[in-house]
């Protein structure tokens, strides 16, 4: 689940985690306050592509509708 | 929250009248204990099942696929006196000596941490500290930032940290499964691109998806297989690309090949296979707990990796089903585990007992 960042200070972000605050280690990523991260053994290890996840939920339902298939 | 529309359960019933239309026999598989997680919970084993398609765990475990010598020598360091710290799915795995539950219960300082950072915040109450590493690409760059951000000194890594592409390779030469497709896992992606899934491909190779955990993640990555299946492709698709990059993390690599080299090493249910096991570089000796304490494990107890009755070599290698082992819910369950795929929470012994109806 991406969690929320909410504060960040040197390495360190304080974090949302689906409503628990956690703090997590940001070294490997570059984001910012109000992005989403994955976060895996206290580290945040990937930024979420807001965009990209819309784009997934489109192109999902796009494809859906348009293939017809035998 | 955003990933719940990625639970919409009218795409899911979609896909899956798509599958049926394409009236396919496959069998798939993965190595993550998340996609085996979510593939249970979610009743897509059963979905997919009754439009033809099978999905078997792989060595997608990291507390399961570690060998039963290395649970040893972390018991045989606790024994001497050092103070251990483990992920926790790591207490409980049997081995003919006891668990680490078992000599924590016995006076050993064993210890289960949430991160590689609580382990070294640990340090300092205690005269001895090692961090009982493991997982795959996906948590060994968390070890690496630790070794080579000046660790205190009584500190150091039992790693057992484990690459997942060669086990690929083994799983693919030893050939006992037929694979017609691989979900390739994300949150290993995250950190090595999709480039390095490549050596798959090809006219020689097998369809591959890189896939989310969302229950709908996994339904497209099915569905996506079963299309280059269909076309007679086999090619590296992502159908996560709101988080895997083809890229992957390069910062998160570098702290792995500064802090780290390749060794041969076997896996549980594997013999040894080449360049695939992470070891403490050789100028970060100093914390490396296999040389600082190699007097210590010389001593370890010589102990079987086959674990009487226990065929999780054989579920790690997707030959049989959790279900089909016969100590599986008889001798074997979460609270008496007889081998690590029923200890681990990624486990696929251990997720099948805790969703089974
Ligand atoms: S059910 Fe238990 S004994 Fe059987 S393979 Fe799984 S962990 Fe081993």
């Amino acid at each position: 689940m991406p969690a929320k960042i909410l504060s960040i200070k040197g390495d360190e972000a304080e974090v949302d985690f689906g409503g628990a605050i956690r703090k997590t280690n940001l070294s490997m990523v570059k984001a910012e306050v109000g992005e989403y991260v994955i976060i895996h053994a206290g580290f945040a290890i990937q930024k979420v592509d807001e965009e990209e996840a819309r784009e997934t939920l489109q192109l999902w339902n796009e494809f859906l509708d348009s293939t017809k298939q035998d | 929250m955003m990933d719940l529309r990625f639970r919409d359960e009218s795409t899911a019933s979609k896909v899956i009248s798509k599958l049926r239309e394409m009236d396919l026999e496959l069998r798939f598989m993965h190595v993550c204990g998340t996609h085996q997680d979510t593939l249970v919970k979610f009743g897509l084993e059963r979905m997919l099942s009754e439009v033809g398609i099978t999905i078997g765990q792989g060595p997608g475990c990291p507390v399961c696929v570690t060998t039963t010598k290395e649970v040893v020598e972390a018991i045989t360091l606790a024994r001497s006196g050092v103070t251990i710290t483990v992920f926790g799915d790591m207490m409980a795995v049997p081995t003919p000596v006891g668990s680490l539950a078992d000599i924590k219960a016995e006076g050993a300082d064993v210890r289960v941490v949430y991160s590689v950072e609580d382990a070294l915040r640990m340090s300092a109450d205690v005269e001895r500290m090692v961090f009982m590493a493991i997982g795959f690409e996906t948590t060994s760059p968390s070890t690496a930032y630790a070794l080579l951000n000046e660790p205190p000194k009584n500190f150091s890594v039992l790693s057992c940290h484990r690459l997942l592409p060669p086990a690929l390779v083994a799983l693919f030469s030893m050939g006992e499964v037929r694979i017609d497709g691989l979900i390739q896992p994300g949150h290993v992606a995250t950190i090595t691109g999709t480039e390095i899934f490549e050596r798959f491909a090809g006219p020689k190779g097998v369809p591959q998806v890189v896939t989310g955990f969302e229950p709908l993640d996994l339904l497209m990555g099915v569905y996506m297989l079963a299309k280059q299946v269909k076309e007679g492709r086999s090619e590296v698709e992502n159908e996560y690309p709101r988080v895997v990059r083809p890229e992957g993390n390069p910062k998160a690599r570098e702290l792995l090949s500064r802090a780290f080299r390749p060794v041969d090493r076997a896996w549980r249910g594997f013999p040894v296979l080449p360049l695939s096991a992470l070891e403490v570089a050789d100028d970060l000796a100093d914390h490396n707990a296999r040389l600082i304490y190699e007097d210590v494990l010389r001593d370890a107890p010589q102990v079987k990796e086959d674990m009487g009755g226990c065929r999780c070599g054989e579920v790690l290698r997707g030959i049989i089903r959790s279900e089909e082992c016969p100590a599986f819910g008889k001798g074997c369950s979460p609270k008496r585990p007889m081998g690590p795929c029923m200890v681990s929470r990624e486990g696929s012994c251990n997720i099948s007992y805790r969703y089974r109806e």
